[in-house]
């Protein structure tokens, strides 16, 4: 198998304050990778990094073979990631059938959007993802009367539908129920089967899931790297991370 | 917009100024002692030049613009900021210009002629309002293409989440520059037809209140539908005609007071008015009760208090 996508010596500064430092980080296509760390250990940048939201300071970005340095968020989104929110950000004035349209649709210009008919494959796709995320009889009210769960599912949903090659998932259970979560592992688990994933989570439960590979980030940078129990059993990654996380289980 | 609808008004009225007998020259160029046609003018002796420049010399302005502003990501209080200041060089460069355009006095069309008839004629009158409703069909119709389908979801996206639109593979930029192009062409079009009919363009149209007299009409009428825009811009201009004739004093203070009462009162205006009060009321009279495809969406804990409320209205 070969990397689908290689990060090299990368940091980033705001104002001189490195959300990232010096971080390398690599995987393998087909992978399923979780990323953990505790709040503000550069998660979210992380992944605005790989989408060009934010452009880095030192160090490259390697996706599918090509520098993702200067490609702007549309042209990297075209080229295979797709990318799910912290808080779900879908569009609230159109409908989960709507909202998927728009990310599935192959030809993103202009005229495409004015004169190209949808095909009836297009149709299917949606038809089918409808049926995945569950929203098939709420395919056609308004996004913004949906609960945040299927808000959380319908952008999920929105990310399939783009075809990416890799799937960048941040916080997806943030706010959801244990029932809820428990679905959301499996949607997770079944995607990871055709697809590239990065997940990142606060959810212990949630992670033991669906985790494979866990990397831990902290500070910026990446405190260390194995399967669950191995970065379960790290002393450092205990300290900074999982006994504040217990706590929190516990308290909740 | 008025910047655009300016651009219409004067390439209509700088055709109707070159109706003239072979080698005259507009008079207001003598006052100024101008003995050449400026070259920008030449081609608007010509009506299918201009008929197209109405409606192409403002789009592709406010295609370039537009591509400025939003290549940029200049969006909201920002974007208005600049498409005011934008307003104002336009106007000052107009009104500066007296040999080229007749500066502040403008241009007047009415006692020009167009194929041969007088514009103030009853005749060209009449066929310009024709011209005015046709084309108001017309826009309409365009409008309703653009913002239903696909293009218009798109839109109606890009207005709420800009940012997230992008990371679903779309570059928002072309989809406003084409948006603000089209609405530069209206405007050019909707400026040429006022001129035909009001007689005269000056510089005035393009000054800062005109064009927040524009945002009025829509506010009035209702933000984001398109029948909205239309039932506010006649709704107000003829409000307009009616209390500046009436009471000339006034008129200003009216629209000034209206403009706060929408912002205040009625954010989606009169057609919001209608969707929210004025239908289901109706329908409440009927005997229809609206349908409710998806019971489990509505709270009955809610529902059971709108019942009491409206039971305690009734007693
Ligand atoms: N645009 C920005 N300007 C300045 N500082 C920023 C910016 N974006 C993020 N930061 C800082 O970078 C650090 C990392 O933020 P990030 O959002 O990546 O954390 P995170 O791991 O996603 O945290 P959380 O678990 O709370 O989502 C934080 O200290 C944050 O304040
Ligand atoms: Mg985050």
């Amino acid at each position: 198998m070969s990397k689908i996508l290689e990060i090299e010596n990368l940091t980033v500064s705001f104002d001189g304050f490195k959300a990232l430092n010096n971080l390398n980080f690599s995987m393998e296509a087909g992978e399923l990778r979780t990323i953990i760390g505790p709040n503000g250990a550069g998660k979210t940048t992380f992944l605005d990094i790989i989408t060009g939201k934010v452009q880095p300071t030192e160090g490259t970005v390697t996706f599918k073979g090509r520098n993702l340095a200067k490609m702007s968020e549309h042209a990297i989104a075209r080229f295979g990631v797709g990318r799910k929110f912290q808080t779900p950000r879908v569009y609230l004035n159109l409908t989960p059938r709507e909202n998927l349209e728009l990310s599935c649709n192959r030809t993103k210009n202009v005229l495409g959007s004015l004169f190209r008919k949808q095909s009836s494959g297009e149709r299917r796709t949606i038809a089918g993802l409808l049926e995945t995320i569950g929203l098939v009889a709420k395919a056609d009210i308004e996004a913004g009367l949906l609960s945040h769960g299927e808000k959380q599912w319908l952008e999920i949903g929105m990310l399939v539908a783009q075809s990416p090659d890799l799937l960048l998932v941040d916080e997806p259970v943030a706010g959801l129920t244990d029932e809820e979560t428990f679905q959301t592992a499996e949607l997770l688990n079944s995607l990871a089967q055709s697809h590239s994933i990065i997940v990142i989570e606060h959810d212990m439960e949630f992670v033991r899931e669906i985790a494979r590979q866990v990397t831990v980030l902290h500070q910026g940078t990446v405190l260390c790297e194995g399967d669950m129990d191995s970065v379960q059993s790290d002393p450092r990654v205990i300290e900074v991370y999982l006994g504040h996380s217990d706590d929190e289980e516990e308290a909740a | 917009m008025a910047y655009f609808f300016a651009l219409g008004g004067y390439a209509l009225a700088m055709h109707t100024n070159l109706q003239l007998p072979e080698g005259q020259m507009p008079e207001f160029f003598m006052l100024y002692g101008v003995s050449d046609l400026p070259i920008f003018w030449k081609p608007f002796a010509s009506f299918p030049f201009t008929a197209i420049a109405i409606f192409t010399v403002p789009a592709i302005i406010a295609g370039l613009l537009g591509y400025l502003i939003f290549r940029n990501r200049i969006r909201g209080v920002y974007f208005s900021i600049l498409t005011q200041a934008a307003l104002i060089v336009f106007f000052n460069f107009f009104n500066g210009q007296q040999k080229l355009i007749n500066g502040t006095n403008g241009l007047k069309t009415d006692t020009e002629t167009m194929f041969g008839v007088l514009m103030s004629s009853p005749e060209a009158q009449i066929a310009f309002f024709r011209a005015s409703v046709l084309l108001l069909v017309g826009g309409y119709l365009l409008c309703r293409w653009l913002t239903s389908g696909r293009f218009g979801r798109l839109l109606i996206a890009i207005r709420d989440d800009e940012s997230r639109v992008r990371f679903s593979g779309y570059d928002p930029t072309g989809f406003k520059v084409l948006v603000f192009a089209i609405s530069g062409a209206l405007a050019g079009i909707s400026g040429a037809l006022y001129t035909a009919q009001s007689g005269i363009i000056t510089p005035s149209a393009m000054e800062v209140s005109t064009s927040i007299e524009m945002v009025i009409w829509v506010a009035v009428g209702g933000r984001a539908t398109l029948v909205g825009a239309v039932i506010g811009t006649l709704l107000v201009s003829y409000a307009r005609t009616f209390l500046s004739e009436e009471f000339p004093a006034v008129w200003l203070f009216f629209q000034g007071a209206l403009f706060l009462i929408v912002v205040t009162a009625l954010p989606d205006g009169i057609m919001g008015l209608i969707r929210d009060q004025l239908w289901p009321f109706i329908q409440n009279r009927l005997g229809l009760t609206p349908v409710v495809a998806f019971p489990s969406l509505v709270d009955p804990e809610v529902e059971y208090e709108h019942q009491q409320l409206e039971s305690e209205e009734k007693s």
